[in-house]
């Protein structure tokens, strides 16, 4: 059961992972809590499924040109909406879920909210110690690691890579320095949604593609990112495994529970809050940036 | 000039007098039209099945002039009220609401999940309106009208069975299940995993199959219950899979359904389904789970080819040629329109409601959606040979086909098919 345990975690954990990355990304950076994030993610997924189903195309092939139109719009959304209210927090932060709410509304006009399904990028299935893993499942556990390898790169040994840590650590010093603070703020939201769209193009084939899709993985991504430290993109990675092997471990030790999962998750991250305020690998206070 | 003013001062008048809602009200304006709420998620295929049924209902009424009442043809007036139960409460109350109130329809058909319904059911019952439940199985919602009956009795259910019929189905479709299994493969006890979503409708289901798992001679190696809207239910499968599950009871109402036997058929599960998958139902579940969801089992009111009656066949192609897709039990909604409220009104010549009421208690009809249809004390379908059984099907190779009833106490239905096993768990247990 204990392999079980691990297994299903990793893979869990991976998915969470793969979102909490660029919801991170963009908040350690530019202090946006973007709550249409996942909304991104949901978008993807039908550009994926209208792709394959509708239009024929491979789904490799449609995967990676989903990433495109997403990311323009995530860009555009933020020229848009966000841009301008940057300095309210409160205000990204509700205006983010009207976007949200905007893009599950248009969703649910085009496609209704009838379940719909996207195909595998490999099918079939491999015993692992054991235990049965879809190979898109594998998958899945391969792209969050090498996302996760892609993002140190970025963020560690390109130039932009180091405008974004800048402007992370200050961005009033970094604007002093002469760093254009608001386009580096555009580029990090850019490889954020691109992240999401990526994320949405892999774990589409895994879901169930609904215009409601983005909620439950935000709530549960929300919980990853305050669990490993706002803005902590190492932490989101802990924290996205913490809650991936507890979710695992209430379905197999409280079966009759297993709905609970996501409370069980959740409860366990208000406890790491509650002995450690500012998440596994946050920073204390606001001041110390 | 003085002319001219008085001419239009007294056409204005004139206007008003004619066309002012005092002189005309609402009521008189659409006198000749019974309105009949339908209200549902309507962005769901639950919700698209009670429109689509209520619309070939009211269409072929319409068609013949309208329905007698008394002296005088009345036709059929659709008004649509999205409920969003699956989303909100809220939504679902303010929806029925907004029928009794606003657009002051004359009877109400639909609801889907039974937390909704219990609302909405005060709802009409509040403003004595005859409400047709075309969705809800929770048994609470009729024994309401066993209770107290004054303040319940415009409440029917025309579909589903209740949730304890719907168990009694299951438990005889586990039973056939399991003797395939001892039959074919020699397993001489059937081990039984129940995954079932959390939901109201659902616990008393779960109670009853655990009672009689045991005394059908069968084990129970566990309980499952997974969230309606999981998207991942791999921890849950593989822990079914070590508990050595020879079926797999499934209970599901939401999309967890298609997660379930999409990810089931991926893994390639060894173990026989049974039990209800509503979304299974559906003809879209097929490309929903791409292909996986081979072997799934579920209950449903029509499936393709199987007809209980002369009436059955003709009205699915109908459905089918109109909306592209075969029609869900929601879609019983046609039912509750031109059988139980239209042959109603027409023998009553009324369309007051405590006339209706004793007329629906006691009538036995002929509908699309059963060989006969008739209401016990409570307003509840009643089940059996005859009457209402639904058809338990499963998925084989793209295709629902449909195998229970098949001799069932003398019941059987034209087009039904054998249950098949999935090769990969005859592949595991032949000896």
């Amino acid at each position: 059961m204990i392999l079980d345990i691990i297994l299903s975690g990793l893979i869990n954990g991976s998915v969470y992972a793969l979102l909490a990355i660029g919801f991170s990304l963009i908040f350690g950076v530019a202090r946006i809590v973007n709550i249409a994030h996942t909304a991104f993610y949901m978008l993807a997924a039908y550009c994926i499924y209208y792709g394959t189903q509708k239009l024929g195309v491979n789904p490799a092939l449609c995967m990676l040109a989903a990433i495109i139109p997403v990311t323009l719009i995530g860009l555009i959304s933020y020229r848009l909406f966000i841009d301008p209210i940057r300095e309210h927090e409160g205000a990204v932060l509700i205006a983010t879920i009207a976007l949200a709410m905007a893009m599950q509304e248009v969703m649910l006009l085009i496609f209704s909210g009838d379940f719909l399904g996207v195909p595998h990028l490999i099918e079939g299935y491999r015993m692992v110690f054991g235990v049965k893993i879809a190979y898109q499942q594998l998958l899945t556990f391969a792209v969050a690691l090498l996302v996760l390898a892609a993002v140190w790169a970025l963020l560690l040994k390109t130039k932009i890579g180091l405008a974004i840590r800048s402007t992370a650590q200050d961005r009033e010093v970094a604007n002093l320095m002469g760093m254009n603070e608001s386009r580096v703020a555009m580029i990090t939201m850019g490889v954020s949604v691109g992240l999401a769209a990526f994320t949405g193009a892999v774990i589409a084939p895994l879901a169930i593609v609904n215009p409601f899709m983005w909620m439950h993985p935000l709530i549960m991504m929300m919980a990853v990112v305050v669990l490993g430290g706002l803005g902590s993109i190492k932490g989101s990675f802990v924290g996205a495994y913490i809650l991936g092997f507890a979710e695992s471990l209430v379905v197999f030790l409280l079966p009759m529970g297993a709905y609970l999962k996501g409370s069980v998750a959740l409860s366990i991250m208000i406890l790491v809050l509650l002995i450690r305020p500012e998440g596994l690998f946050g920073i204390a206070f606001e001041e110390e940036r | 000039m003085k002319r001219f003013d008085r001419g239009v001062v007294f056409s204005t008048i004139l206007f008003f007098l004619i066309f002012s809602p005092w002189v005309m009200p609402s009521d008189v304006a659409t006198a000749q039209a019974i309105k009949v709420g339908v209200i549902g998620p309507m962005n769901f295929m639950q919700g698209k099945g009670h429109w689509d049924g209520a619309t070939l209902a009211a269409e072929e009424i319409n068609a013949k002039g309208g329905l007698q009442v008394g002296n005088k043809k009345m036709k059929i007036e659709l008004v649509k009220a999205d409920s969003n139960e699956f989303i909100s409460m809220t939504d679902a109350t303010n929806a029925m609401e907004r029928l009794m109130t606003q657009d002051k329809v004359n009877f109400v058909v639909g609801g889907f999940r039974s937390e909704a319904v219990l609302a909405m059911q005060d709802i009409a019952m509040d403003y004595k309106k005859l409400f047709l439940g075309c969705g809800a199985a929770h048994p609470e919602i009729c024994d309401r009208v066993g209770k107290n009956y004054n303040r319940y009795k415009y409440w029917f259910r025309v579909t589903p069975m209740n949730s304890k019929y719907l168990v009694q189905v299951c438990l005889i479709n586990l039973a056939t299940v399991n003797g395939m299994l001892k039959k074919e493969l020699g397993i001489e006890k059937g081990k039984v995993a129940i995954v079932a979503e959390k939901a109201m409708w659902i616990d008393p289901m779960i109670e009853a199959i655990k009672a009689n798992v045991p005394k059908m001679g069968m084990e129970l190696v566990g309980t499952w219950r997974p969230s309606d809207k999981a998207t991942d239910v791999t921890a849950e499968l593989t822990a079914v899979q070590r508990a050595d599950a020879h079926i797999i009871f499934t209970i599901f109402s939401a999309s967890v359904g298609i997660t379930f036997a999409r990810q089931a058929g991926e893994l390639k599960i060894p173990a026989a389904f049974t039990g209800i998958n509503v979304e299974a139902q559906k003809d879209g579940f097929w490309a929903a789970t791409q292909g996986k969801g081979n072997y799934a089992v579920s209950m449903s009111t029509f499936v393709r080819g199987v007809s209980y009656n002369d009436l059955t066949d003709p009205f699915v192609e109908k459905y089918i040629s109109r909306f592209g897709e075969l029609p869900t039990y929601t879609a019983v909604t046609y039912d509750a329109i031109k059988s139980t409220l239209g042959e109603a009104i027409e023998e009553a010549g009324t369309i007051d409601t405590e006339k209706l009421i004793p007329i629906i208690e006691k009538a036995e009809r002929v509908v699309v959606s059963a060989p006969k249809a008739k209401f016990d004390k409570t307003h509840d379908l009643v089940f059996g040979p005859g009457y209402a059984t639904g058809i338990t099907f499963q998925w084989q190779d793209g295709k629902m086909k449909g195998w229970w009833p098949n001799g069932w106490q003398g019941v059987t239905y034209k087009g039904m098919a054998p249950y098949k096993l999935p090769p990969w768990m005859i592949e595991k247990y032949k000896k």
